[in-house]
């Protein structure tokens, strides 16, 4: 489904990633684990055409995206959910959704604003009120929704349970998992092992820009000096 | 009276809807892409030049003169479209002046794209049919054109209202208003939709022009009086906000229509031509709402909208050993130019001289100073005038009212500069325009001090310094003199303090910079430096005039002059300013049409130096010095 190599990227003349190496299967959840300024975030943004990569290569179902326009790669079905959220806060909740509308695509689960209000149903009761005025959960369950609603075959989730309750967070690992069962194919980055646990089927480690670790959860949840040395706080 | 009151009310409510129009697709065109169109005064003007060739062309009937109207505005939204797409398309990703300095170019274009297609001469359409005659309201006889401008206005207010709020495009233009980036990456292509905004803004442009037919005639000097009206309105109204556009519309329109109304007025003894305040009145406006609140009437406070990329200055390096023998072998050769020649090449040295002195003032506020000024000519003027008035009217020697020049602007620069520091961005810009265009209409009509429009003849040097070469010699002194002292302030603890406020104010704050004050002391520098431009400019041409040193478009030729030559680098000025005025006086002997040859090579400069062409050089050796 997704497939970066050997990706390079700047920022000026800072080195955020450096010969990086991922894959993400079809139907598979895949999670990106890694300490602050790591370089996930940088990571997602490369592969959305939102950062230039610098060098290599990055294929997203069957096609070549790395010298891509960001609409172009969102065309081809690969939807990105931001970190810092990023609602239209002028624009009502219905509105937010209408900016992410696109048409169906074959292969992917097609969205309505109705499907989207079962998955997140605090949205339902709301659909008229500025993005801006919703709690910071309604609006990472929004900015899920908005690209959603391109309904994308992939999705590129950076931390979702970020600054979020308990209560939330488990709401969003719930909202994953049915993502999953659609057959959608997810790629998130994170911070909390322990959500990611509970959605990922597999996990990258990165650090300083390099992926460190590479393998199923269980694999990681066996190996204790790799969370130390890269988890560990 | 209160009929007449109601009249004016009238008179002010149809030009509202005028001002509305031109200003609101400016604000629309702002509010996606985040360009200040400069070129939108001259679209206005096209849709009124399209207006008067299409209505003789489809005749005089309601339907040729409405569709004449439809037509124009369309063909100025083609052309807009057209820009969009050959030019700006090309420069989202560089600095917010260069696209301003490639609007302005256009705006020289099109001036004489007029110019060869319609004439010099002012070209007065047909009355509306139908629409002739006048009402008899409160007694008093009203055009019923000018009642349909009025419905006009809001009518025109509605239609945006639901294209915005009740169309999907409406939809994606308002959240691009907010975070463009984000709308591409959920899949729309923002190209097309910022041709669509731009396209919409010029229609409305276009159609406030070609809807002026029958009110005043077509003429060349339109684009100006246009823009600076949009800013204003744009400005008080709140950058982005379409009911704000079309409240100050509605402010600006009646103020000025009162002052209109209540003519000349005895006060404590004194005769007040209110009539005279329309030129300045909006302006005043504008610098009241702009202390009392920045961000408009309507507007939101700034720095709401995502950068993409945050530009970071480099900083500014010393002139290393090779910089600095240049230099002095540059000064020497030029100290000797007299030696050679004592011809017109002389007195075009002078103009280079003080208008890069002229230019460095102003890159010191911009540039390290982080303040964008749009109003520079007025220290330029208040140094020209205060050496003139001294020289003329005190009975000074000259070289006293030289000497008194920069201090002149430079109590002029505390003045402005004391409300300037407190706005940022855009915003100061626009406040520093209002500053200047009240400056310049103070001088323009106090015919009995500054001379009026003829201003004041016979400002000529003390006789040792008549000579040419004597006044080269003195200028190239005081220039390179001022240039160096800018230079040097610029390394010195005030210039540090100066550079930390531009880049980060709030953390400057935090290590004890007096942020403001420091800014304060920028513009008087600044104000002073162009202040001694001024004075010298003033003696080497024997007169001044309003329009030579305070109008809109000298400040216009000093933005164009540091753009060129970079706006970060501390020779770029001189650069700039030399080409400038050596293009301009080439281009200007050889062909009717300079502005568009100059406004073509300033396109062609920023579509292929965005960093202006001393950045530019230094890049280009930079990457060699790298390989």
């Amino acid at each position: 489904m997704l497939a970066v190599r050997h990706l390079d990227a700047y920022y000026g003349r800072a080195h955020i990633l450096a010969d990086l190496s991922l894959a993400v299967g079809t139907g598979e959840v895949v999670v990106l684990l890694g300490r602050n300024g790591a370089g996930k975030s940088t990571t997602l943004k490369c592969i959305m055409g939102l950062v230039r990569a610098a060098g290599g290569e990055i294929e997203f179902a069957g096609r070549r995206i790395e010298r891509m326009e960001p609409y172009e790669i969102a065309g081809l079905g690969l939807g990105y959910v931001p970190e810092d959220r990023r609602i239209f806060t002028e624009l009502t909740v219905m509105e937010n959704l209408e900016v992410g509308r696109q048409a169906p695509r074959a292969g992917a689960p097609a969205w309505t604003p109705e499907r989207l209000f079962s998955l997140f149903p605090n949205l339902a009761e709301m659909t008229d009120r500025p993005g801006g005025r919703i709690s910071g959960g309604e609006q990472q369950m929004l900015t899920i929704a908005r690209t959603l609603m391109g309904n994308p075959s992939c999705i590129l989730l950076d931390e979702p349970s970020e600054g979020l309750a308990p209560v939330i967070v488990d709401q969003m690992a719930a909202a994953i998992r049915s993502l999953k069962a659609e057959g959608l194919s997810v790629l998130l980055s994170e911070q909390n092992l322990h959500f990611a646990t509970e959605v990922s089927d597999r996990a990258y480690i990165i650090e300083k820009g390099r992926i460190r670790f590479a393998g199923t959860m269980a694999a990681l949840a066996a190996n204790e000096d790799v969370r130390a040395q890269y988890l560990a706080v | 009276m209160l009929s007449s009151f109601f009249i004016q009310t009238l008179n002010g409510l149809a030009s509202a809807s005028t001002l509305f129009l031109v200003a609101v697709g400016l604000s629309l065109i702002f509010g996606v892409t985040r360009i200040v169109n400069f070129a939108h005064g001259a679209l206005y003007m096209l849709g009124l030049y399209a207006a008067y060739s299409l209505i003789e062309r489809l005749g005089v009937t309601p339907l040729g003169f409405w569709g004449g109207i439809a037509g124009a505005a369309l063909a100025v939204a083609v052309v807009g479209a057209l820009i969009e797409m050959l030019i700006l398309r090309r420069i989202y990703h560089v600095p917010e002046l260069f696209q301003l300095l490639a609007t302005f170019a256009l705006t020289l274009v099109i001036k004489d794209a007029v110019l060869w297609a319609w004439g010099a001469e002012d070209l007065l359409g047909p009355r509306a049919p139908g629409l002739r005659g006048s009402v008899e309201l409160f007694g008093k006889p009203f055009p019923q054109y000018d009642l349909a401008l009025i419905a006009i206005g809001p009518a025109v207010l509605g239609a945006l209202w639901l294209l915005l709020n009740r169309t999907r495009w409406g939809t994606l233009v308002r959240a691009a208003t907010q975070d463009r980036e984000m709308v591409g990456a959920l899949g729309v292509n923002q190209k097309w939709l910022f041709t669509g905004v731009f396209a919409l803004g010029a229609f409305l442009a276009g159609l406030g022009g070609a809807l002026q037919i029958p009110r005043e005639p077509a003429q060349l000097f339109l684009d100006l009086a246009a823009i600076s009206d949009a800013f204003v309105v744009v400005v008080v109204g709140g950058l982005g906000s379409i009911p704000g556009a079309f409240l100050a519309a509605v402010i600006i329109g009646l103020i000025k229509a009162y002052c209109v109304g209540v003519g000349t007025v005895e006060l404590f003894g004194t005769t007040f031509a209110f009539s005279k305040l329309t030129l300045v009145a909006e302006f005043i406006v504008m610098a009241i709402v702009l202390v009392l609140r920045p961000q408009g009437l309507l507007g939101r406070p700034h720095g709401l909208q995502r950068v993409a990329a945050a530009h970071v200055e480099q900083p500014l390096r010393p002139a290393g050993r090779a910089l600095r023998s240049a230099a002095i072998v540059g000064l020497a050769a030029l100290a000797a130019l007299p030696l050679a020649t004592t011809g017109y090449t002389l007195v075009l040295m002078i103009d280079i001289l003080v208008f890069a002195l002229f230019a460095a003032s102003l890159h010191f506020l911009m540039g390290p100073g982080g303040m964008v000024s749009f109003g520079h000519a007025a220290y330029l003027g208040l140094g020209a005038y205060g050496a003139g008035l001294l020289l003329k009217a005190a009975g000074w020697p000259m070289e006293a009212a030289l000497i008194a020049a920069p201090l002149v602007a430079a109590a002029g620069a505390a003045v402005f500069g004391w409300f300037c520091v407190r706005l940022s961005g855009v915003y100061l810009a626009m406040l520093t325009l209002a500053f200047a265009q009240i400056a310049w209409s103070i001088v323009f009509q106090w015919d009995a001090f500054t001379g009026g429009s003829n201003g004041i003849v016979g400002v000529w040097p003390a006789p040792w310094l008549a000579p040419r070469p004597a006044y080269y010699l003195l200028a190239l002194a005081l220039c390179g003199g001022a240039i160096w002292l800018l230079r040097r302030m610029l390394f010195a603890p005030f210039g540090y303090a100066l550079r930390a406020g531009r880049d980060s104010p709030l953390r400057a704050d935090a290590i004890g910079i007096d942020v403001r004050r420091v800014q304060w002391a920028g513009f008087v520098v600044a104000g002073a430096c162009a202040g001694l431009a001024g004075g010298l400019y003033a003696f080497s041409k024997g007169s001044i005039s309003p329009d030579s040193t305070m109008a809109v478009s000298r400040s216009i030729d000093a933005l164009v002059m540091v753009l060129l030559g970079g706006v970060q680098t501390l020779s770029g000025p001189v650069v700039g300013a030399a080409l400038f005025t050596w293009l301009q006086d080439l281009v200007a002997r050889g062909t009717d049409y300079w502005r568009a040859v100059l406004g073509g090579a300033i396109l062609v400069l920023v579509l292929a130096f965005p960093q202006g062409i001393v950045g530019a050089l230094r890049a280009w050796s930079g990457a060699r010095e790298q390989r």
